[in-house]
């Protein structure tokens, strides 16, 4: 952290902030101390990465976004992700504020709460003290972790009472419209007993050159029996430099879900882990990425198994192009006690340039025998033999490739719930490839 | 169009600078129907991948035309675009890419742009098709060749064929694996292309398939070459006696193409 930084962001800003949020007590004290753990927390490392010269200090903490009056006046690149017709559960978030929120009355009345982290602090502020930076992410686990606690300036909670099952997606956007904003996003998704809810995220900058910063954490909490199906796409430009954190907890019976399509264009680690505490516990982790220019990026997926029964599978595919280099690891870890537990994964990557560089480490970490565990994992070209077969049938070359990579990336457009959502990122993996 | 001619002449193909066809001739006319037989490993799926322009494929010397037209000078799609088709022995599986839609950019492929294949019309004689065929309608919501069982897969290049309106079609090995029932489906499948604008190469090493389609012309391969030709009545000959009598009437000991 620059000296500059530190005068900038320090114990007294985070009061004013906290203050001017009408933060209760607890969270002024929990960023304060966060803070003060951050200057003695190392850095993260991700495997095989080399971080250093990130530049994770460059932005302005926090610009007000202007209220959106109606759906119609949303430039084009954010109004191509809402079916405007049909978004009855829709927040965005402009720069810091909270500018756009909807939720179907029939969720309100059963008690689901879709909300701004902000307005969430204020009215369930007991709740969000029960489960934010406890059960799944730690602040002490490094330096950009402890920092988020600290500048946390955005983010939504999302709460399902017992037995409620939410049928319709949950959409929220991030619209980081100011080029200089950083993003110190929270995402806290509760699922009580019994329930059901889809969540579906994009984030979105267009800060080609202007250096800022987005250290996001998310946390997925699923109760006994609980079902959360999570889809993102993070689309941040390439000024900004991306810490993304991810993490999800699932009880007895339950599952957690993911499909996240990578579309950062500038440096970015992503540390995606979910654990299965329960018996009979699931979650399959899909995620794909397309990486260009001299972009540098670090994808770890890991899913660790602690109940007995329980499945997971990991499932990661990107495209490099360029200078491009990403590092893939996929770890699957089941503990001792974890037995009859079933834990794949896949991952693979296609070079589509000679100066681009994939890197694919499936990791296996078993501590108990009745398992069954399995893993892929391969870094290629486009198969000649596949280009042949389709341009036997008068496909160009171009058109060729372009079908394979899309079909490459396709277990991810495909999960995505919400069809504006799913066209906009079939169209950015279009704009990316080209 | 009144017809396409493909000329094969004196065609030399290497794999790997290992010779594999050493000289093969051949005419095929819109509206015949020729076999080639032979036993394995004297060329025959070479013939099929060199005319089509498969990677691994190199022809070293002779020519390939279609309708006058230089086809070793074509990429792989424009020989596609410029009538010719091939069902594949071993078919690419291509993951996230759904047959349909491989199906429409194929046809879209051969026509011009603005002028592509209206969705209805796409949807509705892709149906007919299948029904034709006896496939399963889901298998056009499926991905491409991916976990099709073999059956499966030769149904699905002959469905290609019928929608694809090519003006030749080569088969290579369009019968192995299939048990009676599919093989009568794909025969009837491709018997129903028998018009004079279409021409047909059949790659195959029995006579059963032949049972079904009718050739007007069998040619057999031996050592990288086509060393007898005939009607019909030829491989009825050879599905009853073998290749023996060939090899001794033209002394061929090893009919290989290591030979």
């Amino acid at each position: 952290m620059t000296v500059e930084t530190k005068q900038q962001y320090n114990d007294e800003y985070i009061s004013r902030f906290s203050s001017s949020r009408n933060e209760p007590e607890w969270m002024k004290e929990l960023r304060q101390q966060a803070l003060s753990q951050s200057e003695s927390l190392d850095m993260p490392k991700p495997d095989k990465t080399g971080i250093k010269n990130w530049d994770f200090d460059t932005y302005v903490h926090e610009v007000e976004g202007e209220k959106i009056s109606s759906l119609e006046s949303l430039p084009a690149s954010v109004a191509a992700l809402i079916d405007a017709d049909n978004a009855p559960n829709l927040y965005i978030q402009r720069n810091n504020s909270a500018t756009y929120l909807a939720l179907n009355e029939k969720w309100s009345e059963q008690g689901v709460i879709f909300t701004d982290i902000f307005t969430a602090l204020q009215q369930h502020g007991d709740l969000l003290k029960r489960f934010y930076m406890k059960d799944a992410v730690n602040i002490d686990e490094d330096r950009l972790t402890a920092l988020h606690t600290a500048l946390m300036n955005g983010g939504v909670f999302v709460y399902v009472p017992k037995n409620v099952v939410v049928d319709e997606p949950l959409q929220t956007i991030f619209w980081q419209e100011d080029d200089k904003v950083a993003s110190f996003n929270h995402i806290l998704i509760v699922a009580e007993a019994n329930s059901a809810v889809t969540y579906v995220e994009n984030s979105i900058s267009h800060n080609a050159d202007q250096a800022t910063f987005a250290n996001a954490v998310t946390e997925v909490i699923a109760a006994d029996n609980a079902n959360v199906s999570y889809g993102a796409v993070d689309n941040y430009a390439a000024g900004t430099t991306v810490y993304a954190k991810r993490r999800g907890v699932a009880y007895r019976d339950a599952r957690i879900d993911w499909a996240i399509g990578q579309m950062n264009d500038g440096n970015t680690i992503s540390e995606h882990i979910t654990h299965l505490i329960g018996d009979n516990s699931g979650s399959e982790a899909k995620s794909v990425v397309v990486g260009r220019g001299k972009q540098i990026q670090n994808f770890t997926t890991n899913i660790v198994h602690f109940g007995k029964n329980s499945v997971g599978s990991i499932l990661s595919h990107g495209v490099m192009k360029d200078q491009a280099s990403s590092v893939f690891n996929g770890i699957g870890k089941i503990e001792h006690g974890a037995s009859k537990s079933d834990a794949t994964q896949e991952t693979r990557v296609l070079m589509l340039s000679q100066g681009a560089r994939g890197d694919a480490n499936p990791i296996l970490l078993i501590d108990e025998d009745d398992v069954v565990a399995g893993h892929a994992a391969s870094v290629g070209r486009v198969d000649p033999l596949q280009l042949y077969y389709l341009m036997s049938r008068g496909i160009t070359k171009h058109e060729a490739e372009r079908l394979i990579i899309h079909g490459f990336l396709a277990p991810v457009v495909n999960q995505l719930p919400i069809e504006t959502v799913k066209n906009q990122l079939t169209q950015v993996i279009e704009g990316k490839v080209n | 169009m009144a017809g396409s001619v493909l000329e094969i002449k004196d065609l030399h193909v290497s794999i790997e600078d290992k010779e594999i066809l050493k000289g093969v001739n051949l005419t095929i006319k819109s509206g015949e129907f020729h076999a080639v037989m032979g036993p394995n490993g004297t060329g025959k799926s070479t013939l099929a991948s060199a005319i089509m322009g498969h990677p691994k494929y190199e022809v070293t010397s002779g020519s390939i035309t279609l309708d006058g037209e230089d086809v070793l000078e074509m990429e792989v799609d424009e020989r596609a675009r410029a009538g010719l088709f091939l069902a594949m022995q071993y078919p690419s599986e291509i993951s996230g890419v759904t047959n349909s839609d491989f199906l429409r950019s194929s046809i879209n492929a051969r026509r011009e742009e603005g002028d592509e294949i209206p969705l209805m019309k796409f949807i509705k004689e892709m149906d007919e098709a299948m029904d034709f065929l006896e496939m399963d309608k889901n298998m056009a919501q499926r991905y491409l060749n991916e976990g099709f069982s073999g059956g499966e897969k030769k149904r699905n290049e002959i469905l290609q064929l019928l929608m694809m309106k090519a003006e030749i079609g080569i088969l290579d090995e369009i019968d192995s694996g299939l048990d009676i029932d599919a093989l009568k489906v794909v025969a009837k499948g491709i018997n129903k292309l028998r018009d004079e604008n279409f021409g047909c190469l059949i790659i195959t090493h029995y006579q059963r398939l032949l049972n079904y389609i009718e050739p007007d012309f069998v040619h057999v391969m031996m050592q990288g070459r086509v060393v007898k030709s005939g009607g019909s009545e030829l491989s009825k000959r050879l599905e009853a006696e073998g290749y023996d009598w060939i090899k001794q009437e033209l002394n061929i000991q090893d009919e290989t193409i290591n030979a």
